[in-house]
């Protein structure tokens, strides 16, 4: 791979990481917000004593967003703290740091969406490509219009509707959370177990909205792929029908669903951080929440900014693979 | 003219069930908001927790408003927040597509790159921040313009592609030749041809501010006073009505989201098939 590519696919990653903390940076200034400052009025309000925190809190911040110093001095200190992940205080957490609390969540959030996008690029890509085989079974036919359909529902619709249905109604699977309340996260069986069953509605949730998708884009790509003059050369030679399928069919035609794949991880990402909301699962998309709900502006920008970066950073992974998926690609200096 | 339209409906089966659910979701919502009282979508303007009855068909939420009057307002309300967004997003796509494309040069070359890197990082974390600093003075309105300033970059990227495909055409090379200008080219041969892909553009753009309209209603911020149906929704999952057993305060509001979708999508297959005849061998 020349190393011109390289260098500037990592630039445009570095360049989104920056822009990402930029933005942290100077909305809530040019929105004019003080969030501690609030926080304290909102206490203050409730007639609550202050919490011996709080003081600390407010000249934390007001040391850190420098009220003393200028803006660009402000802003290269920002900018340091974010390529440390440091994040400050909760301010609705007080004591806890951001990162700590993101730290927390994230393995949750990684681990469902790694395991729901796989799952559904896989199934739904199988189910397109034989959609588009002449020689498929007749209930894989029937099966598209639905998926379709629930392809076009937000995820956490579908998990609103699978919490009545299964949940509910049928008690098939647990409401709420990511393990049963009371017990302690640990690495044993059981508790795994706890886990995977808590799992089970907001990942079914994630997969039925996206089978649809990936079973659409490889259904065109299997037609285009099989109107090629190559496995018609390949018919005719009479190889059998397992090698056509396979290795002149789903080789060729996988490659632009693995493009699709790196266009729609923000998709995905932010389906899923809407589905932990609906299941109160403890990944960073309930912590986004419980931080919307509480004012905590640390806690909001530490969490998107990971997430755009997690992004980034996949993107950039992906995009560096494909080439090795894909012979044909050749990334020339130009 | 209107013979033909309904004949081709017949033949493109997707966009005819399409149009029907979203012209008879509209008129549900516009006939049913003129029937009831504007006022009756604010708290305690019914008795709290009513199932459906013939004064509340849709029945009543925790805080006492009338939720059929929130349904049709609301519908209304969470179309025009994604008729906003998207007829900008689409429109400033598309100048931006146009420009890039025909030009070309280093216009391109910089469009591009801003387009490519705007598409790396997810819509909905950027618009949260915005949201979160605009909090204060949140309206619908400034809602949908928020969701405008990002709708336009997928429109972007797809319309470039499509005029980078049209610009080599033998009747624009002749248009050229014949002595038209750039802009003259631009409203004269590449729009019309590329307006059923403008209008599919349109839907998709305006499904997708939608989409983030509603996400960051669940989100926690949206407008709070607003019956949008995204708000609606915020309140079903805070107060946990669906494992509370209130199934007719989320059964209207996911029906009507869950058909909107469907109704938006099956229009743009519809729209998509129109633009590109090809497509129409294989669905």
């Amino acid at each position: 791979m020349p190393v011109f590519y390289l260098a500037k696919r990592v630039g445009i990653f570095f360049l989104i990481v920056w822009l990402a903390a930029t933005l942290n940076f100077f909305l809530p200034r040019i929105a004019g917000e003080n969030p501690v400052a609030q926080k304290v009025m909102q206490m203050a309000a409730l007639g609550g004593n202050l919490h011996a925190g709080m003081k600390d809190m407010v000249e934390e911040y007001e040391s850190k967003f420098g009220i003393d110093k200028p803006l660009w001095q402000q802003y290269f200190m920002y900018l340091r703290d974010m390529t440390r992940f440091d994040f400050g205080y909760s301010i609705s957490n007080y004591p806890r740091k951001v990162s700590d609390m993101i730290l927390e969540g994230l393995p949750w959030t990684v681990c469902l969406i790694t395991a729901t996008t796989i799952l559904s690029f896989v199934i739904g890509n199988i189910l397109g490509a034989y959609q588009a085989w002449p020689r498929a079974p007749r209930w894989i036919m029937a099966v598209m219009p639905p998926l379709l359909s629930l392809s076009a529902i937000p995820f956490f619709l579908l998990g609103l509707m699978l919490v009545y249905v299964v949940g509910f109604s049928l008690q098939l699977a647990p409401l709420y959370g990511g393990y049963t309340a009371g017990a302690i996260p640990q690495w044993s069986f059981s508790f795994a177990v706890d886990v995977a069953y808590h799992a089970i509605l907001p990942a079914t949730a994630i997969i039925l909205g996206s089978l649809g998708g990936w079973a659409l884009g490889m259904r065109a790509m299997m037609v285009t792929t099989q109107g090629e003059d190559y496995v018609t050369f390949a018919e005719a030679k009479g190889l059998a029908d397992r090698t056509l399928f396979l290795d002149y069919g789903i080789r060729n035609a996988i490659l632009p669903q693995a493009t699709a794949l790196a266009l729609s991880l923000g998709q995905l990402v932010s389906g899923g951080v809407l589905v932990e909301i609906v299941f109160g699962y403890p990944g960073i998309g309930t912590l986004l929440f419980q931080g919307i709900r509480g004012s905590d502006f640390f806690l909001v920008q530490g969490i998107v900014f990971i997430v755009i970066v997690a992004i980034g950073l996949a993107t950039l992974i992906l995009d560096l693979t494909y080439p090795l998926l894909d012979p044909r690609i050749v990334h020339r200096s130009a | 003219m209107g013979l033909t339209f309904l004949n081709y409906l017949g033949r493109n089966r997707s966009l005819a069930v399409g149009l029907a659910l979203l012209v008879g979701l509209i008129a549900f919502a516009v006939i049913g908001s003129l029937l009831v009282d504007p006022q009756n979508v604010r708290p305690l303007s019914a008795r709290v927790l009513q199932p459906p009855s013939w004064a509340l068909p849709f029945g009543s939420d925790r805080q006492g408003r009338n939720l059929f009057a929130v349904v049709t307002t609301g519908t209304l309300l969470t179309l025009r927040i994604g008729l906003i967004a998207g007829t900008i997003g689409v429109g400033v796509g598309a100048a931006i597509a146009f420009v890039s494309a025909y030009y070309g040069g280093w216009i391109d070359t910089v469009l591009r790159s801003v387009v490519d890197i705007g598409l790396t990082v997810p819509n909905l974390m950027v618009l949260i921040v915005v949201s979160l600093a605009l909090r204060q003075g949140m309206t619908v309105n400034v809602m949908a313009l928020v969701i405008a300033s990002l709708a336009w970059l997928y429109p972007a990227r797809t319309i470039r592609s499509q005029v980078l495909t049209l610009r080599e055409r033998d009747y624009v090379q002749l248009a050229r030749l014949s002595g038209t200008t750039g802009p003259g080219i631009i409203i004269k041969e590449l729009m019309p041809n590329l307006l059923p892909y403008l209008m599919a553009s349109l839907v998709g753009s305006v499904s997708a501010a939608i989409l983030a309209s509603i996400g960051l209603d669940v989100l926690g911020l949206g407008v709070f006073e607003a019956p949008t149906l995204g708000m609606t929704l915020y309140w079903v999952n805070f107060t946990g009505a669906v494992i509370n057993g209130w199934w007719w305060w989320w059964l209207a509001p996911i029906v009507v989201v869950g058909i909107l979708f469907i109704a938006l999508f099956l229009i743009s297959i519809g729209l998509d098939e129109i633009a590109n005849p090809r497509l129409r061998r294989t669905v």
